[in-house]
């Protein structure tokens, strides 16, 4: 591992903003100040007009290993969740087999490691094999470290059996993370149910199936007191929602998705695939809505819910394809052209908030502060850049932000004192 | 025009030239030998992933007066699945050497993406619950030629009644006679509308029987009453069926329309054969040359229409 010096930027952190330079060693911040100068064997990166900041952490990763490594595989998915400026990523527990053990929490682990090129910390999942009838073993999960659980993919239907997670969860210091989504009502749901799925002959997915469950989940937190995480939330009153509850104190956070903030139903209009999505693309309200729950903090987090899928999936007709996109290498670029907020806002939703969710704040989305660890994030947050899928990291290629523009780019990645990215190029 | 796919796609100008053109075809339709070498040398494939055995012999039907060659490739869409990508069977096929497409599938969409993969024209037989255009077409061209309307259709009063949800036909068929200028209403239960529509809507039949000029039955599947969007037939009948009664009421001049096939006794509660105002074996009859313009406006070169062969 070299030293490192980081040098010409500005450090955003939850401390504030200054200019300063970043010098690492051992995996260590040890200096920071202006003016730094290099010493022998020291690499240089160059940092002019970016900035600085905490390693991005995503709390909404499908790395498809096992069971789905045509799609990505641990390694794929590291690499471009380094480029695109993160230095963890919790992996979702949708594998195959499903991330209820620890065999399989542990196998994920270990090709997370042996990939080095982020922290990835797997979710287990609420229930085993998430068919939603009977609890993962939470607390043996817990005690090799997994922090968060979910069944992603799907939301716990029944209520009782999420009342009865909840309550066991209450005393594990684990936070559960629903997909909100009461499937009895979009069975069949290809698109946002109101007028383009109307005019495009295809069964809508409605807004109310998610809010219904949001609300249920609140209901069950103000009785029990457990945390709960609301992923990939989507619609104008999920917000609400979110924004009442926390305002009455209770320990519910949410995040939402790149392309939640930045597209909308009616790209469906083509019948491409690549923008069909679970939760779908909702209308110009929604995504407007969406966005001031961030700006407001009612929104803790930017959590990108990269779903790589094999090329000729997305080529089978709309209501059989399967949801998702890509998300990690494009998740700053979208949300600094989409977001009306100051740029160490949107860090924040990127970096030590989402820390703090996934329970890796001791080690990430820390301080850029000597003695801290050197996961950090430089990017140049005025360059703007076009999506050219034969150049993505992921092994998949189902953006849908080809002809999107993208403003703020990240320049270079560093875990633990180790350049993962350099020159938005992966270093391996 | 490269692909006919749907009614927006094509325009008015284009619905209007297919619906001149399909007179010229279905002069051509009358003649003893109703055949002309239009299309002589172009191959035309029907690709069928649902069954429907009239929509397709209509097709056929159509392309053979104009004397292309026609394959039909059958497919129900499982097999297709457990299988072969439909990519891997539009290329396979257009390796062939085809000038057109017929699909049908159902799937909203398949159209726009088959079209990607393929440097034919494709014609839209009908996708998932989305678009039926030349049933759009056979439908405006029967109430033109009957009521005599060529020029546009201004002050008429549609009635298109039942699983307006569900119905392809019923969306092509919205977009095509508001385009040519009718007033257009929609009857159904709220359940089975589809959401956030732009057009009028009321509720019970009644409210508007003795008020139109056309009324367009769509055929109800009887699994929608499993999926709890009727409670009954026999509930659906009384509040939007055509039933004896409600025949009496409507208009003597107002035409009876169905994109078949009826369910007799249920929307269709009348024998049709004996109100004068029935046109639903006319439809049939024009969907063949509504066909043949969609197929030469797509394929021809705009000689060939006179000779016999």
């Amino acid at each position: 591992m070299s030293e490192i010096l980081i040098v010409g930027g500005t450090v955003i952190d939850q401390t504030g903003q200054r200019r300063a330079d970043v010098r690492i060693a051992k995996g260590i911040v040890s200096e920071v100040g202006e003016g730094l100068t290099a010493v022998g064997g020291e690499v240089t990166l160059a940092a002019d007009g970016c900035i600085v900041s905490p390693g991005f952490v995503d709390l909404h990763t499908h790395l498809r290993e096992p069971g789905r490594e045509e799609a990505e595989t641990i390694e794929t998915g590291s690499r471009a969740a380094a480029k695109g400026g993160y230095t963890c990523v919790v992996a979702m527990p949708n594998t195959d087999p499903t991330q209820d053990s620890i065999s399989v929490i542990e196998y994920v682990r270990r090709q997370g490691e042996a990939a080095g090129l982020c922290d990835v910390r797997p979710s287990g999942s609420i229930t085993i094999g998430r068919l939603g009838e009977q609890l993962s073993p939470l607390a043996e999960l817990a005690e090799v470290g997994v922090h968060l659980f979910t069944d992603d993919g799907d939301g716990v239907q029944d209520p009782l059996l999420m009342r009865r997670a909840m309550e066991y969860a209450a005393d594990l210091d684990i936070v559960l993370a629903q997909h909100c989504e009461v499937r009895r009502l979009t069975e069949g749901a290809v698109m946002h149910e109101g007028r383009c799925c109307s005019k495009l002959g295809l069964p809508g997915w409605p807004s109310f199936a998610e809010e219904l469950m949001v609300f249920r989940d609140i209901e069950l937190v103000r009785l029990i007191g457990a945390p709960v995480h609301i992923l990939h939330l989507s619609t104008t009153r999920s917000v609400e929602l979110v924004r009442a509850a926390k305002a009455d104190g209770l320990p519910v956070t949410a995040e939402a998705t790149p392309h939640h903030i930045s597209l909308t139903d009616e790209l469906l209009a083509g019948y491409s695939a690549l923008y069909k999505v679970n939760p779908p693309l909702r209308t110009i309200a929604d995504v407007e809505a969406v966005r001031a729950g961030l700006a407001d903090g009612t929104i803790d987090a930017i959590a990108t819910d990269h779903a790589p899928h094999a090329p000729e999936t997305k080529e089978r007709p709309l209501d059989q394809a399967p949801p998702g996109m890509l998300g990690l290498e494009t998740a700053l670029g979208v949300s600094l052209a989409s977001l009306d907020m100051p740029v160490a806002d949107v860090v924040a939703a990127l970096s030590w908030k989402p820390a703090l969710i996934a329970g890796v704040a001791d080690q990430h989305g820390r301080p850029v502060a000597p003695g801290e660890p050197a996961n950090l994030t430089v990017f140049d947050p005025d360059a703007e850049w076009q999506v050219v899928p034969s150049e993505l990291a992921s092994k998949s290629r189902n953006t849908p932000f080809v002809g999107v523009p993208m403003r703020g780019q990240v320049k270079h990645t560093v875990l633990r004192g180790d350049a993962t990215v350099i020159d938005s190029q992966p270093t391996r | 025009m490269k692909h006919f796919r749907s009614v927006d796609e094509a325009g008015p100008e284009a619905i209007r030239r297919l619906l001149d053109l399909a007179d010229h075809m279905a002069e051509v339709s009358r003649r003893p030998n109703p055949k002309v070498p239009a299309l002589r040398g172009k191959a035309v494939c029907n690709l069928f992933f649902e069954d429907s055995t009239r929509t397709r012999l209509s097709f056929e039907t159509a392309a053979k007066r104009l004397s292309a060659d026609t394959m039909n490739f059958s497919v129900s869409s499982s097999s297709v699945n457990k299988g072969e990508s439909l990519r891997d069977t539009i290329e396979t096929i257009g390796a062939m050497g085809i000038d057109a497409f017929v699909i049908r599938h159902k799937s909203s969409g398949v159209p726009w993406q088959v079209a990607q993969w393929t440097g034919a024209s494709v014609i839209n037989a009908g996708d998932g619950w989305h678009a039926h255009p030349t049933q759009a077409l056979l439908d405006c061209y029967t109430i033109r030629s009957t009521l005599n309307r060529t020029g546009s259709f201004d002050g008429l009063k549609i009635a298109i009644v039942g699983d307006i949800k569900h119905s392809r036909v019923a969306r092509s068929d919205i977009r095509a006679f508001t385009m040519l200028g009718a007033d257009v209403t929609l009857v159904a239960p709220r359940t089975l509308l589809p959401p956030e529509i732009d057009v009028p809507v009321v509720t019970e039949l009644d409210e508007v029987i003795d008020k139109i000029d056309v009324i367009y039955l769509l055929r109800l599947q009887r699994e929608r009453m499993t999926e709890s969007l009727v409670p009954s037939l026999r509930e659906y009948t009384a509040r939007f069926g055509l039933t004896p009664e409600r025949a009496r009421v409507l208009p003597e001049h107002a035409l009876i329309m169905h994109p078949g096939p009826m369910n007799r006794g249920v929307e269709m509660a009348v024998d049709p054969s004996e109100l004068p105002g029935s046109v639903i074996t006319q439809q049939v009859t024009n969907g063949i040359a509504v066909r043949m313009a969609v197929l030469f406006d797509l394929l021809g070169s705009g000689s060939d229409l006179e000779a016999n062969e």
